[in-house]
């Protein structure tokens, strides 16, 4: 309520103005308020260190420097079971964001993929994305999640296994791909594919300008693809080839190549399947809210079709589409927690461990806890930001 | 072949289905994905088929099982009461079963419109407690159970029930607290609401596993179900808290400057005019978050509480029936399916009856 309209009311009941606005009633509540919360943190505390204190615990991060011994499957830096705990928590940090970050791009991909599939003319099509989206969305992650990974150990021993393409193996182990080798050569040739994106951006803001400036407008897709071709190229020309090295089978295993374990593999597919049948119906819905009007504005006015999508659809979409694709981004993240289910080592598995190991759990749990709060806070800070350009400016 | 895939039969059969064929039809590019998606079925659907019912044994043993080489649904013939009792003692298993029978039933009344009311809530009221007593025993005369051996669909339907009933209040309260004026309470339950869905509910889970012992006063132990509670509450709590603050904002102001012009006190104002508002026209997102959070009762299979989906893993260690893991799988899948979709439906059903104006 408004302190305006309860100033003018009659006698609300136990509302005594104070200066500033406040209620007597309310300052009264959140006094309380305040005191129930200390005191309840007090006897929470006081309860736990009687409890450490009885368990042989101390509290404190101490232990995060001590060696961890957990063996761990993948790492992406230099780990070896004599590590510390706080290393051995990053290894886990680096794999939950391995996981979390392909799976967003991949999500995002086949989400729109099915989303569009789901709208087409085509009611066979339709009918058949309809059925899967909906059979995917109404079943537990950890149910596809345990099902992928049992997929994943059916698959046939490392020597008899499948090689769908050039230098991809699937097997029991996981998947093999082609690795580039991490050397100056492979940077440099990052580096011009990064500088013809950059190109490509400030052609298309200079061409906006002189749009808006002159009222021409001169094409930049073409251009734009000389030079995301054509930078790379120069880079290979001028001698910045980058090694790809081909699995190769030796004696009972594979050398060379980037190895991607069953379980990493299990928790991605599962994890992009289960996200983009719900990032499937955003783009859907998303793209149902724009006004079937203004698409045919767009056509009475003459712009063909690809132009009608990307400069009239879309961006009205896009303004529906956001908000919960943070959300989903999200969740990706937080459920590839469950990664525990299947052993990968992410971080909440590599936390379970340490807590078993040390007993030391409230400080691990806040650990974890906090980064999750962190991923979850920034990541919805970047898209709120996205957000708000895309957002509808009224003027 | 065109025949077999053509919708559901109508008044205007022959018609409908050549609206069906000329949509899919229309064009090279539409007749390209046609038939692209006719070899997808061609491939796909004959060797499911094949599986699943033409070399399936719906009864019998293992041994038979293995040699038909289909689905081996006698195996989840077997295991059905244990995947719905888990370990639950044999001789008392008609304890779940009413547990059950009583949840069925409160769930249908609560899908009919008739029913909503003050006599629906206290059937809750009444139907809750009493299915917790026939679980547990030790009163009435009944054998006490402990919750370990408690299992299956009965503590899915446990968990998501208790989670629900004991959430949903403190849902209120939260959303209320986030929109309120004053600002402790405002920034307490923005707190607890965004710290509980920023964090994953397995970590609620571990920490509600782990770490609550540890506050507790020293001598009081806290039963193990129990403490799935407590971290399936707050994560209820949570999320349901967001849906219903949507609807508190959506509510017109002038709904809230009326209840006050006529002098009624914060809570007749809530619980009077703003509440029973708020609360119907979000019941589709309630029951669409409730969906979700159905899904992760799964989830307690972290912290070794025997849920549907967990009792069947378990029941795939039998060794007499050793590798119908695929059977166990597609079985739970299909059990999880149909609630959802269900629910789903109902709630798109809802949506469209809910409409201000067609009420």
């Amino acid at each position: 309520m408004s302190s305006t309209t309860s100033a003018a009311l009659p006698t609300a009941r136990g509302l005594i103005r104070l200066p500033g606005g406040a209620t007597q009633r309310g300052l009264l509540i959140q006094v309380a308020l305040l005191l129930g919360v200390v005191a309840l943190g007090w006897w929470l505390w006081s309860n736990a260190q009687v409890n450490m204190a009885a368990r042989g615990l101390q509290f404190g991060f101490g232990f995060l420097e001590r060696s961890a011994g957990i063996p761990i499957g993948e790492a992406m830096i230099a780990y070896a079971p004599s590590d510390t705990y706080s290393r051995a928590l990053t290894v886990g940090l680096l794999n939950t964001l391995r996981v979390a970050i392909i799976g967003c791009f991949l999500c995002t991909i086949f989400g729109v993929l099915l989303g569009l599939a789901r709208l087409s003319a085509n009611p066979l099509l339709r009918g058949l994305t309809g059925g899967y989206i909906e059979l995917v969305r109404n079943t537990p992650l950890v149910l596809q999640l345990v099902f992928w990974h049992a997929v994943m150990l059916q698959m046939p021993s490392v020597r008899q296994s499948i090689n769908p393409l050039p230098g991809v193996f699937i097997s029991q182990r996981g998947l093999k791909i082609p690795a580039l080798l991490n050397e100056p050569e492979l940077w440099a040739f990052l580096g011009a594919i990064l500088a013809a994106l950059v190109g490509w951006w400030l052609l298309l803001r200079r061409e906006r300008a002189r749009q808006i400036a002159i009222g021409e407008r001169r094409p930049t897709l073409l251009p734009g693809f000389a030079m995301l071709l054509g930078f790379p190229a120069l880079a290979l020309l001028a001698g910045f080839v980058p090694t790809v090295e081909w699995p190769v089978m030796a004696g009972f295993n594979f050398e060379g190549g980037l190895a991607l374990s069953p379980e990493f593999f299990a928790l991605l597919v599962g994890l992009v399947i289960y996200t983009s049948a719900f990032v499937a119906e955003i783009v859907r819905s998303g793209i149902q809210s724009v006004h079937p009007g203004q698409g045919e504005a767009a056509r009475a006015l003459g712009l063909p079709n690809g132009r009608i999508m990307r400069l009239v659809i879309l961006p009205q979409a896009l303004r529906v589409i956001i908000p919960p694709m943070t959300s989903q981004y999200l969740n990706l993240t937080k459920n590839s927690s469950l990664a525990v289910v299947i052993g990968y080592p992410d971080l909440v598995s590599v936390a379970n461990t340490s807590i078993n190991q040390t007993g030391q759990a409230i400080e691990v749990i806040t650990i974890f806890m906090a980064i999750y709060l962190f991923l979850s806070l920034s990541t919805s800070g970047l898209m709120n930001w996205y957000n708000s350009r895309v957002a509808l400016k009224e003027r | 072949m065109s025949a077999s895939l053509a919708p559901p039969a109508g008044p205007s059969q022959a018609a409908r289905i050549g609206a069906f064929l000329r949509a899919c039809f229309a064009g090279p590019l539409n007749s390209a994905i046609t038939l692209a998606c006719l070899v997808v079925l061609y491939y796909a659907a004959p060797p499911i088929w094949d599986w699943a019912v033409g070399r399936a044994t719906w009864s019998g043993t293992a041994a038979q099982c293995r040699e038909a080489g289909g689905a081996c649904w006698a195996f989840i013939r077997e295991k059905f009461w244990f995947s719905i009792f888990g370990l639950y003692p044999y001789e008392q298993r008609w304890r779940p079963a009413t547990m059950l029978s009583i949840l069925v039933i409160m769930v249908l009344a609560s899908t009919q419109r008739r029913c909503w009311g003050r006599r629906l809530l206290v059937g809750w009221a009444v139907a809750a407690p009493a299915m917790l007593v026939l679980m547990a025993g030790g009163v009435f005369g009944l054998e006490p159970v402990a919750t370990r051996l408690w299992g299956g669909l009965s503590i899915t339907g446990i968990i998501a029930v208790y989670g629900l009933a004991l959430g949903y209040p403190l849902a209120i309260l939260l959303a209320l607290g986030r929109r309120s004026e004053l600002t402790l309470l405002r920034w307490f339950s923005t707190a607890v609401i965004e710290c509980v869905r920023g964090v994953p509910l397995i970590s609620l889970l571990f920490m509600a596993a782990i770490m609550l012992p540890l506050f507790l006063p020293q001598g009081v132990t806290l039963d193990r179900l129990a403490r799935v509670l407590v971290a399936y509450t707050l994560f209820t709590a949570a999320y349901m808290a967001e849906v219903v603050r949507g609807g508190l904002q959506a509510m017109p102001r002038g709904q809230y400057e009326a209840a006050e012009a006529i002098g009624l006190s914060y809570w007749q104002k809530m619980r009077l005019i703003i509440l029973p508002q708020a609360l119907t026209i979000t019941i589709p997102s309630q029951v669409n978050t409730f969906i979700g959070l159905f899904k992760d009762t799964t989830l307690v299979v972290v912290i070794g509480v025997f849920d549907f989906f967990t009792t069947l893993r378990a029941a795939l260690g039998d060794s007499q029936w050793l590798g119908f893991a695929t059977e166990a799988y597609v079985f739970a899948a299909g059990v999880y399916f149909v609630l959802c979709f269900a629910m789903s439906r109902y709630s798109m059903h809802l949506e469209r009856t809910l409409q201000p104006g067609t009420r």
